[in-house]
């Protein structure tokens, strides 16, 4: 958690923000994120994103299920405490497979919710900075770490980049956990101001 | 400019010649060799390859018409780019449903076999299936007359709607840019032959034809599975025309994103036959009834073990653990590979299904069995590539086509 200034730049076109997001990468600025209103197929290879590896985290998660359904049926019905189900043997593996397909994929399907939630900061009561009220709504924002010595100058260059909108933001650039408002947050702003 | 003008390559007319000349020639062997011969088995043996192989061939062909179909229904645009390939795959299954329809009828006219038993008498002289039992039910469907109607209004709809499905496409690149007549016209024929499908390969058809061998045993699912099974290799086979094209240079606009949606299909629908397969085993092996088990006795404990386990390495195992990690599925070797995998494991599929009931223990998987699938092979390949020169490679006036283009999966 770090408090971060920020050159931010609203775009209201998709067709604007792709060359846009394309020359600021290109001049070797960082990107902190971009928000949009809806999913911009492409803006992630735009934006240089790494694949995600959402899906091997399900994989252990899925295997985490198999292993727990076997497990707990067969020492159930082996050894703490064995029946006999029509003549079938103690360890029935046919019977046990549907079992086993629920239970992974249960485990699989919960995991990677939950994880998905926490790679991307989504939780009830979890805040985060918003830079543009209109991100949600019909504008597509891009936020850039800055410092001090280059913030005009990358604010300028973000408005040469067909931004109808720009300016900079002293914000929390992580999650917190609590009231909408950060205090502090708002107290830099007013300090800026 | 896109390359659409398809000229089959010499290597492939050639290759496609030569497996069929085996398969003719194989074809006659058999019949002078296996057919004439006094053996009872090596008779059952003749019929039997001849049946479980033109069936399996017809099938894998149908599912091409079936995709392009549930496709053009729902206004899926990835097919679009590729669509040429399932259209020339599905407007050559009239020739092998005439085939097949030879070979079944010939199996249902002519009585110096012992295939299909329910044709045949009991050893008291009564009829195979007594008139007082539960199966009696059955005397309805599993006879001559209505084998017959039905398998011959099968054939003849499934044809038919293949080379109409593919008229209709062409149709369209020698429209009005902007018309949507034909589209349309397409739309409403591939909605008949969903229903036509439902009714035949998804019900009826695999009992009639397949699941009566067993004539005593029955499975609700069994048609199911066998739309499965051929459903699955009919995107395998459609997989590897693609990546074949594609190799010489063709259909340009078919990226990496429509290999990998193909590549999903061959994934999931393993997934599903094996959901399928599995669920019928469970039942039975749950309820352990002798006239339901005595089916997979022969296959699990008797002379089909390992086509039995070998089944389900093929047709699960092996696409589950190498079509799961993404980037093998954009791999063209890896892909292909898996495509080639299934097709063997659904022949063998097929081929247990088929052969415990006509010829026991006495399975072979030699000269004849091998020729069979190379004249089959080569006929596939000679009648597609042929088609595929017939018309531009890229459906010129498809209202989805720009869509397709920039199609990301």
């Amino acid at each position: 958690m770090s408090i971060k200034k920020f050159a931010v730049a609203a775009y209201d076109d998709e067709a604007v923000l792709f060359p846009a997001v394309k020359k600021v990468r290109g001049s070797g600025y960082k990107i902190h994120d971009v928000y949009t209103p809806f999913a911009v197929h492409g803006l992630d290879v735009a934006l240089g994103e790494k694949e995600s590896d959402l899906h091997i985290a399900g994989f252990i998660y899925g295997i985490t299920g198999t292993c727990t359904a076997l497990g707990f049926m067969g020492w159930i019905f082996t050894t703490d405490w064995p029946q006999n189900f029509g003549g079938k043997p103690h360890f029935p593996l046919p019977a046990f497979i549907p079992i086993t397909f629920e239970l992974t994929v249960l485990f699989a399907a919960v995991g990677m919710v939950l994880t998905f939630c926490y790679l991307n900061q989504i939780m009830p009561g979890v805040k985060k900075h918003i830079f543009h009220p209109r991100q949600t709504d019909d504008l597509f924002v891009m936020a850039i770490e800055v410092d001090d010595s280059n913030a005009a100058e990358t604010e300028a260059f973000l408005k040469s980049t067909g931004a109808v909108e720009t300016n900079i933001q002293i914000a929390e650039s992580e999650w917190w956990y609590g009231r909408f408002d950060k205090k502090e947050d708002y107290e830099i702003q007013q300090q800026l101001a | 400019m896109l390359n659409q003008e398809f000229k089959v390559p010499a290597k492939l007319k050639t290759t496609s010649m030569v497996l069929l000349a085996i398969g003719v020639i194989t074809l006659l062997a058999g019949a002078g060799l296996l057919l004439m011969s006094k053996d009872q088995m090596a008779q059952n043996r003749f019929w039997a390859v001849l049946l479980q192989n033109s069936i399996f061939f017809l099938l894998i062909s149908l599912a091409s018409i079936f995709i392009l179909s549930a496709t053009t229904l729902a206004q899926g645009a990835w097919i679009v780019s590729f669509r040429r390939i399932p259209e020339a795959i599905g407007s050559i299954v009239w020739v092998l449903a005439i085939i097949a329809g030879v070979v079944l009828l010939t199996l249902i006219w002519t009585d110096n076999h012992n295939i299909y038993h329910w044709l045949g008498k009991n050893e008291h002289g009564g009829d195979y299936i007594p008139k007082n039992s539960l199966n009696a039910l059955k005397n309805f469907f599993l006879s001559k007359p209505f084998f017959t109607i039905w398998t011959v209004i099968v054939l003849a709809l499934w044809g038919w709607f293949g080379v109409k499905i593919r008229e209709l496409s062409v149709r369209q690149d020698s429209e009005a840019k902007g018309s949507t007549k034909t589209y349309w016209a397409n739309f409403n024929v591939s909605a008949g032959f969903i229903f036509v499908f439902a009714l035949s390969l998804a019900s009826t058809i695999p009992w009639l034809w397949i699941m009566s061998l067993d004539s005593h045993w029955f499975s609700t699912m069994f048609s199911w599975y066998t739309f499965a099974s051929s459903f699955v290799s009919g995107m395998s086979m459609i997989m590897l025309w693609i990546l074949y094209t594609k190799r010489h240079g063709y259909l340009e606009i078919v990226t990496d994103e429509h290999v990998h949606d193909v590549g999903k299909f061959m994934f999931a629908f393993s997934i599903f036959w094996t959901y399928l397969w599995f669920s019928q085993f469970m039942l039975i092996w749950y309820a352990n009834i002798p006239e339901e088990t005595i089916y997979f006795q022969i296959r699990m404990h008797g002379p089909y073990k390992f086509f039995y386990w070998i089944n389900i390495i093929l047709n699960f195992v092996c696409p589950i653990l190498i079509l799961m990690p993404r980037p093998n599925k954009r791999n063209y070797f890896v892909v292909s590979l898996v495509a080639v995998l299934i097709l063997l494991g659904h022949w063998i599929d097929f081929y247990q299904m088929v052969m415990p009931a006509t010829v026991g223990e006495n399975w072979h998987i030699g000269w004849f069995e091998i020729g069979i699938v190379c004249g089959f092979i080569g006929l596939i390949i000679f009648l597609v590539s042929n088609k595929l020169t017939k018309a531009p490679l890229v459906p010129q006036n498809n209202p989805l086509l720009k869509e397709t283009i920039i199609h990301i999966s």
